[in-house]
């Protein structure tokens, strides 16, 4: 019967081309502006680190006082924390994992004194850092806990960076020049780009900024300055110590926790940890910290640009249109075909089979909508790569998911606007309409 | 005209006509608030930086190797740059507007504040200013030379003695007007003097879209300092039709007094602008796209619809005519049906189009639209629609009376 139906379907549909084409064509523009916005924002907003995202914490602290400084948060919270109280935090040693980190530019000479030197961005972090974000390791491995301790000239290299200075050979104990210093390269990533960059979203959040990673310690030893954001409360600093010990926040500080109740011991140290500042004098205010876990960060710090909030809003509204429009369109061509249906109907098919007959013909022209669709977003994805962010290239592309969702929605949606014609269809009286022929 | 016949009418295809009223108060909701983002968007790309756009490059440098001697090479560089012969002015700087990141001084109006009166960006620069930059000083003057001091980084203190600040600066510190001599504190012990006041300068943060009380994107402060720091922005302004000749000369002669050092971003100010602007310019021209195509999708809905209509009314409009209707009388019937039901649109339209923008302005700082984008919005989709019925009422005209009533 089904078979049947569909002959029928696609038989109706060619009658009415003019007709079949706009309710096709309205679909098929609907879906290829939503999709595309849709595919765009789902890059976006995705998940850097799905396996672990839940377990990773960005923390908080005030160290403003309520209504000061130059947050642009609603909390009143900072997004960075300052240095004391992120050595406070690694000395507690309360997190299964933990680190402070930040990103600085040095100067690279290449071995070859016939090239220039280039600048790159190094991000300072503890050993730990790769653990806990589960960076791979193409070749050797991370620093040691000793390394940071001892302050080592050793470093990290992503899989670009390598294959820049060393052609993709295994660069492990070779040695670069950093600001007129040798490091020792300890170990490379492989091709590893959580987007956005959670842990750091102030320099390329969809690019990924860094190009090699160095121990924490000695970035601080060397008085490597901070590029991103550095605010302080007042007046900045005059020297590197003062800097340090100031109220300015730039430091990015991450924790991994286990479970639940490693959360609660977590956040109970961080209240206590500024409790304590506010029995010492440090802080006048009571404790204000938060944790937040990889995505409840991503929202809270708003990493989809309003440009990409708009344009998902506007192309659903058009896809509204679009398929009221088809809907009209549907409505006509159904009730054009009133008097085929009341003859069928007395030729004696239910209401139900009318029914199934009007409704493979909307869900026919619903898959042609969302095929044509699909072709639409896919060209619609190639010029939001040029027309917005460059960091868009290679982000955004359809994947399998994509393509099902915009047949699943240009299906389901044309279905959902052709039920009500459908019922008037299989509402005909076939009498009514006989007599009137 | 008889609208009553009409909407006698209408009642017998009550959804098909709601379809196409919800459609167009839904487009020219939709065609109003993407016309009011654009044009909010293309304003915010055409304020002016307050430089002299057209003649102005950057150079980022960076020195490497020892750092003996930098205030000595960055002079050097600045005279080598100065001497080539398209190249009016240079000045050696921290930053410049539009760039995206810069200095963000907290000022005070007096030394015990614990809170800034006013943020702003903060230039360091020389004498070379005032032909560099090719900012418009509305009062007072620019820096002396003997005024200007050396910034070595992190280790001198922030202050200075004087400073210039740009008008809508010196408005939000002194909103008397009288900021002309006034004192500004950038620490808590010493004051600096307003000394000059320059039109506009704009921050490097001004595309960035933050918040303006917090990151105001017109206020600049400039003080008279030398950037001795390994990494700086040369800012040079060349003569009329020099800038890509000096574009190219200029890194082959800071290459030719050192090849210790980095340089980078050598980039025309209108690169600059168009960088920073990517985003907000793609926005205008994706909404300007999905507008059109959105007007295109309704245009054609009302086509398609009201040819059907005119298909299954056959019988009847052979009939008025063979009672006596004009095609003229016909054609007026389709355009005033079709009037009739936009009209109701739009109004709805036009209510739905305010409130969404009201919504989208608590949502993403937008300010609400001109009544003029509603009107524009509605009269676009009314014209169009209007547009879309003279075919098929043109083929409803051309019934002819016999053709009609032969069928029943």
């Amino acid at each position: 019967m089904f078979g049947y139906y569909f002959s029928l379907g696609l038989r109706s549909l060619r009658r009415n081309a003019v007709l079949t084409i706009l309710m096709i064509a309205a679909i098929a523009v609907g879906i290829g502006a939503s999709m595309t916005t849709l595919t765009v924002f789902r890059a976006m907003s995705g998940d850097p680190i799905p396996q672990k995202s839940s377990r990773l914490f960005a923390v908080q602290i005030d160290n403003f006082g309520p209504g000061k400084g130059g947050t642009t948060s609603p909390d009143g919270l900072s997004d960075q924390i300052d240095y004391i109280d992120a050595m406070a935090l690694m000395q507690g040693h309360v997190a299964k994992r933990q680190s402070a980190l930040f990103l600085t530019r040095l100067s690279l000479r290449p071995p070859d004194a016939q090239q220039k030197p280039f600048k790159v961005l190094v991000r300072a972090a503890y050993a730990n850092f790769f653990p806990m974000f589960d960076a791979p390791f193409k070749f050797g491995a991370s620093w040691t806990a000793a390394d940071d301790t001892a302050r080592s000239a050793v470093v990290v290299l992503t899989s670009a960076m390598n294959d820049k200075l060393f052609g993709g050979a295994n660069s492990v104990g070779k040695t670069i020049r950093l600001d007129n210093e040798l490091y020792t390269v300890r170990g490379v990533l492989n091709d590893w780009h959580p987007t956005p960059q959670f842990y750091d979203l102030n320099v390329a959040p969809f690019g990924g900024s860094d190009e090699m990673y160095l121990p924490f310690s000695r970035a601080i030893d060397k008085h490597m300055a901070a590029v991103g954001h550095v605010s302080c409360k007042a007046v900045s600093p005059v020297g590197w110590e003062a800097f340090l010990q100031s109220d300015c926040v730039w430091l990015q500080f991450w924790v991994e926790l286990p479970d639940t109740a490693a959360v609660d011991q977590y956040r109970l140290f961080l209240n206590n940890y500024a409790a304590e500042q506010q029995r010492t004098g440090r802080f006048n205010w009571p404790p204000h910290t938060q944790l937040r876990d990889v995505m409840s960060w991503l929202q809270y710090r708003h990493v989809v640009p309003s440009e990409v909030n708009i344009l998902l809003l506007v192309s659903f509204g058009f896809l509204l249109v679009c398929l009221l429009n088809a809907m009209g369109l549907m409505l006509a061509k159904i009730m054009g075909r009133a008097s085929d249906i009341g003859v069928r109907r007395a030729l004696g098919a239910s209401r139900r089979e009318i029914f199934v007959q009007c409704l493979i013909e909307t869900g026919v022209v619903g898959l042609a909508g969302g095929l044509f669709g699909l072709l639409l977003t896919a060209l619609g994805l190639l010029a939001a790569r040029a027309l917005l962010t460059k960091e868009f290239v290679g982000l955004a592309h359809l994947d399998g998911v994509d393509v099902a969702v915009a047949l699943i929605v240009g299906v389901l949606a044309t279905v959902a606007a052709g039920l009500y014609p459908t019922w008037r269809a299989a509402n005909v009286q076939p009498a009514w309409q006989l007599k009137t022929q | 005209m008889e609208l009553v016949p009409i909407i006698l009418q209408l009642r017998r295809r009550k959804l098909g006509a709601f379809l196409v009223g919800l459609q167009v108060a839904l487009t020219i909701a939709i065609v109003c608030n993407s016309l009011a983002i654009i044009h909010q968007r293309l304003e915010q790309i055409r304020r002016p930086s307050g430089l002299d756009e057209a003649n102005t490059f950057t150079i980022w440098n960076e020195f490497v190797g020892p750092s003996a001697d930098l205030a000595a090479r960055i002079q050097g560089d600045v005279a080598a740059l100065r001497s080539l012969p398209g190249v009016s002015d240079v000045s050696a700087t921290n930053g410049f507007p539009l760039r995206g990141y810069g200095f963000r001084a907290a000022l005070k109006l007096a030394p015990e504040q614990r809170q800034a009166a006013a943020y702003a960006a903060e230039y360091h620069v020389d004498q070379h200013v005032a032909g560099a930059w090719g900012l418009k000083l509305l009062a007072g003057r620019w820096f002396m030379p003997d005024e200007i001091r050396d910034d070595i980084g992190g280790d001198t203190d922030r202050s200075s003695a004087t400073a210039v600040v740009s008008k809508s600066l010196a408005q939000a510190l002194y909103p008397a007007g009288d900021a002309l001599g006034k004192d500004i504190y950038l620490d808590s012990v010493n004051h600096t003097r307003i000394v000059g006041i320059v039109d506009r300068a704009q921050a490097p943060w001004a595309a960035n879209g933050l918040k303006e009380s917090e990151w105001p994107s017109e206020h600049s402060v400039f003080l008279p300092k030398h950037e001795i720091r390994r990494s700086l922005v040369y800012l040079v302004h060349t003569r009329i039709g020099q800038q890509d000749a000096m574009m190219s000369a200029a890194p082959k002669a800071l290459f030719k007094l050192s090849r210790a050092r980095i340089v980078d971003d050598v980039k025309s100010f209108a690169q600059t602008r168009a960088e920073i602007y990517h985003a907000a310019r793609g926005l205008s021209v994706t909404l300007a796209i999905l507008s059109i195509l959105l007007l295109g999708v309704a245009t054609c809905g009302i086509f398609g619809l009201t040819t059907f209509w005119v298909t299954q009314r056959r019988r009847q409009i052979g009939m008025r005519r063979a009672l006596g209707a004009r095609r003229s009388h016909i054609l007026e019937y389709f355009h005033t049906e079709n009037l009739l039901i936009t009209g109701a649109g739009a109004m709805l339209g036009v209510a739905l189009g305010l409130a969404a923008n009201l919504w989208l302005a608590t949502q993403w700082q937008l300010r609400p639209m001109a009544v003029g984008y509603l009107l524009i919005g509605a009269f676009l989709v009314l014209a169009l629609s209007q547009a879309a019925v003279i075919w098929p009422a043109l083929r409803a005209a051309s019934i002819s009376p016999a053709s009609a009533m032969r069928d029943i």
